[in-house]
C-alpha cells in the first residue's frame, strides 16, 4: 500500500495576538508548525503503511523554508519527502494549488491512497483535497472520522457529516481528507529524528512538474483577493457585577433588550 | 510580484503592519518583500505614498461571455431542505435582482415534487430537478458529474452553495472540474454590477482578517457560504417558477463512490452548525457529568451543547460538539461560554457570534476579551441561577 500525505506548513495561530492598537496580526517571532489536521493525515498513513506495508511519502507545496516542515514529517516516521517550490507558485488560489500538488503526486509514482487534512487553518478552505482528486481523477471522501476496512481494490469509512455520519466505500486509489477524531497523533521517534536531520528532500519547480506556468500560481488562479480588512468586533465588553443573584438578573435583562432569548 | 518603488517608499511600516502573511520588513528604510507574500494587495492598499504595486502578473479583463443567472444549490438531507438553501434563496434574490438575471435552484433527489414547489414559493424563478433513487443520499461523484453537466449546458454565471458538509465536500470538485474560482465558507456576497462580478468576503486566519474574493475572468463564479449570515427569503405560495427536469440514465454506471449507510446522530440536540443559541462548556466544568448543567440551560434557551477542545479530550463530551480550531466554527446569534477559559484555538471558532456571554472563575481568563457581556463566577453557581430565572421566567 503506497501513501502520500499532503501536507501544509502553517503559522501557529496559538502564538498570534492581536495587536490592541491597531486591531491587526502581531506576527513577529510566530512560529511555523505543520498544519494540525495534516497531523492526523501523518497518524493515519503510518498506522496503514504499519498493518499493509508500503511506503509513505509526504508532499508540500511551499516557500523553500517548507522543507522544515516536510523533515518533521520524516521524524514521525514518513519514508521520504518531496518539496514543490518555485516563485512560479507563489500566490496560488486553491484551484493552482491543486493542479500544482496533483503534477507533484503524479512524479513521486504510483500511489494507492492520499491522505490530505480536513483543511489548513490559516486558510480554512477544505478545498484543495478535493481539488487534487478531480486533477487526478480519482474518488474521494471528504471529512473522514475512521476507516473501518481497507481491502484490495477499496476502502470503507466514515465521513463526518453535520448531523451524523455517512458510510462511504470508495474504489483504490483514491483520496480521503481527516478530522481530528480519526486518531491521535504520535511523537517523534529518535530514529526518525535522526533520518530528519539527513535526509535528502527533492525540491521540484516548475520546470519539474510538466505543467504550464499559466496554470500555477497566481497567473494560474481563478480567485484574487482584491481587499484584507480586519472585521468590526462587538467591542462592548461588560462585566457584570455583583452578587450571582445581581449578575444572573442583569445578564437576563441585557439579553431581553438585545432580543437573543 | 509586488513590487516596491524604492524613491517613493519612505520606509514608514505600514505595510509591515498590514501584510497579513508577515512577508514585509523594512530594511534600510525600504520595504521588502520576501517570498512569504501572497500578493494580497492589503499593503497596495495602505501604503500612502503609491510606492506598492502589484502591476504585471494578473490577468486583467474579462472576456465578454454568455453565462448568465444565479444559481443555488439547494441541498437536502432525508428529503429535507436544509435551512441555509432558504437563506441564499433570500441572498440569491438580491443579486438576481442587482443584475436583472433569473434566480435558480438546483435540486438533487429522490422523489422530489413537494420540496421543487417550495422552492419556488421561496423565490426560485427556475428549478433545475435531478430526481431519482440514486439521488437520494449524497454521493460525492454523481451529485458532481450531474451538476458538472448542468452548469455546463445552462451556463449560469454565479453559483452558490451552503458551507455545510455536503457544500464543501463536492462544491470544490465541481468548481476545479469547470476549472473556475471557488471562495469557502463566505460571510457577505455583494455585486460590482458594472463588471458582473461577485465580491465574496469570508474570514480567514480564523476570523482575525477578512478577505474580499473576486473571480474576475472564470465561470461562474462559484462560492459556500456561511449558515447564519443571509437573511431567509419570504415564502409565497402565489410565486410561478419553472421546472426543467434533468435526465440521469447512465449516471449510476461504474460509480467509484457508494453511500452504504447514512446515520443520523445528533438526534434531539441541536446541530451546532445551525443553532441560533449555543451553551458550551470547557475544563472549568471538572468533570463529565456536569455537562448535564450545560445541556439544561441549552435545553430552556433551545439551543445547542458545544465544547472546548479540553472538554472533548477528556472524553466527556463527542467530538461532533467541539469548537474552534479543530473542531467546528460556529456563528450564533448567542454563544454562552461556561468554564472555558478561552484559548485562541476555541475564540478562532466563536468570536463571530453575535452576543457572547463568558462565565468563568478566573476574571482574567482571555475568554472576556471577546465577551459581550462576562460574569467572574463560579460556574456552579452562576449557571444554576441562569436556570433557575430562565424557568421562572418561563412558568
Amino acid at each position: 500500500m503506497n501513501i502520500v500525505v499532503c501536507i501544509k506548513q502553517v503559522p501557529e495561530t496559538t502564538s498570534v495576538k492581536i495587536s490592541k492598537d491597531t486591531n491587526t496580526l502581531m506576527r513577529e517571532g510566530v512560529k511555523s508548525i505543520i498544519n494540525p489536521f495534516d497531523m492526523y493525515a501523518i497518524e493515519e498513513g503510518l498506522r496503514i503503511k504499519e498493518r499493509f506495508g508500503g511506503r509513505i511519502s509526504a508532499v508540500s507545496m511551499g516557500p523553500p523554508q517548507a522543507e522544515e516542515a516536510l523533515r518533521e514529517a520524516v521524524s514521525y516516521g514518513v519514508d521520504d519527502a518531496f518539496l514543490l517550490s518555485d516563485r512560479a507558485f507563489a500566490g496560488a488560489d486553491t484551484l493552482a494549488t491543486s493542479r500544482t500538488l496533483a503534477k507533484g503526486i503524479k512524479k513521486i509514482g504510483s500511489f494507492d491512497l492520499i491522505i490530505c487534512g480536513k483543511q489548513a487553518i490559516d486558510g480554512d478552505t477544505a478545498q484543495v483535497g478535493p481539488g487534487i482528486a478531480e486533477k487526478l481523477d480519482i474518488p474521494f471522501v471528504a471529512f473522514v472520522r475512521k476507516i473501518r476496512e481497507i481491502g484490495n481494490h477499496s476502502i470503507k469509512v466514515e465521513r463526518m457529516m453535520d448531523d451524523g455520519y455517512d458510510v462511504m466505500e470508495i474504489t483504490l486509489p483514491s483520496l480521503i481528507t481527516v478530522v481530528k477524531e480519526i486518531n491521535e497523533p504520535r511523537m517523534p521517534s529518535l530514529r526518525g529524528k535522526m533520518k530528519a536531520k539527513s535526509i535528502d528532500i527533492p525540491t521540484w519547480g516548475l520546470a519539474d512538474l510538466e505543467i504550464g506556468e499559466d496554470k500555477v500560481g497566481l497567473k494560474g488562479s481563478a480567485t484574487q483577493v482584491i481587499k484584507v480588512f480586519t472585521p468590526k468586533r462587538g467591542g462592548r465588553r461588560e462585566m457584570l457585577e455583583g452578587s450571582v443573584e445581581t449578575q444572573v438578573g442583569l445578564l437576563i435583562n441585557r439579553l431581553n433588550d438585545l432580543k437573543v432569548v | 510580484m509586488v513590487k516596491v518603488d524604492i524613491e517613493l517608499c519612505t520606509g514608514c511600516g505600514v505595510c509591515e503592519e498590514a501584510c497579513p502573511f508577515g512577508a514585509i520588513k523594512i530594511q534600510d528604510d525600504v520595504a521588502s518583500i520576501d517570498e512569504r507574500c501572497n500578493l494580497c494587495g492589503a499593503c497596495v492598499d495602505v501604503c500612502s505614498f503609491e510606492a506598492i504595486s502589484t502591476q504585471g502578473l494578473r490577468k486583467t479583463g474579462g472576456e465578454g461571455n454568455d453565462h448568465k443567472g444565479i444559481w443555488v444549490f439547494a441541498e437536502q438531507r432525508n428529503g429535507k431542505i436544509a435551512s441555509v438553501v432558504l437563506e441564499l434563496l433570500g441572498e440569491g434574490r438580491k443579486l438576481a435582482d442587482k443584475l436583472g438575471v433569473d434566480l435558480s435552484a438546483v435540486f438533487f433527489g429522490d422523489s422530489v415534487e413537494m420540496q421543487t414547489n417550495e422552492l419556488i414559493s421561496y423565490g426560485a424563478d427556475k428549478v433545475y430537478v435531478a430526481d431519482a433513487p440514486i439521488l437520494r443520499d449524497f454521493n460525492d461523484e454523481i451529485y458532481s458529474k450531474v451538476l458538472v453537466d448542468l452548469i455546463n449546458e445552462y451556463k449560469p454565471e454565479i453559483v452558490l452553495s451552503g458551507a455545510t458538509a455536503v457544500g464543501r465536500s463536492f462544491i470544490p470538485e465541481v468548481s476545479a472540474r469547470l476549472e473556475t474560482g471557488l471562495t469557502a465558507d463566505c460571510t457577505a456576497l455583494d455585486i460590482d454590477t458594472e463588471r458582473r462580478i461577485l465580491l465574496q468576503t469570508r474570514p480567514a486566519f480564523g476570523g482575525n482578517i477578512m478577505a474580499t474574493i473576486i473571480c474576475p475572468d472564470e465561470r461562474p463564479q462559484m462560492a459556500t457560504v456561511r449558515h447564519k449570515v443571509m437573511k431567509k427569503a419570504i415564502y409565497d405560495t402565489n410565486r410561478k417558477g419553472e421546472v426543467i427536469k434533468k435526465n440521469i440514465n447512465g449516471y449510476g454506471v461504474n460509480l467509484r463512490t457508494k453511500v452504504l449507510e447514512v446515520v443520523e446522530e445528533i438526534g434531539e440536540t441541536v446541530n451546532i452548525a445551525e443553532a441560533d443559541v449555543i451553551v458550551s462548556g470547557g475544563r472549568g466544568l471538572q468533570e463529565p457529568k456536569n455537562f448535564k448543567l450545560i445541556e439544561e440551560l441549552a435545553k430552556i434557551l433551545g439551543g445547542a451543547v458545544g465544547a472546548s477542545r479540553g472538554a472533548v479530550d477528556a472524553g466527556w463530551i463527542p467530538y461532533s460538539h467541539q469548537v474552534g480550531q479543530t473542531g467546528k466554527t460556529v456563528c450564533p446569534k448567542l454563544y454562552i461560554a461556561c468554564g472555558i477559559s478561552g484559548a485562541v484555538q476555541h475564540l478562532v471558532g466563536m468570536q463571530s457570534s453575535d452576543v457572547i456571554v463568558a462565565i468563568n472563575i478566573d476574571k482574567d481568563a482571555p475568554i472576556f476579551d471577546v465577551a459581550t457581556f462576562g460574569i467572574a463566577g463560579d460556574v456552579f453557581e452562576v449557571v444554576p441561577a441562569l436556570i433557575k430565572r430562565f424557568n421562572e421566567i418561563r412558568g
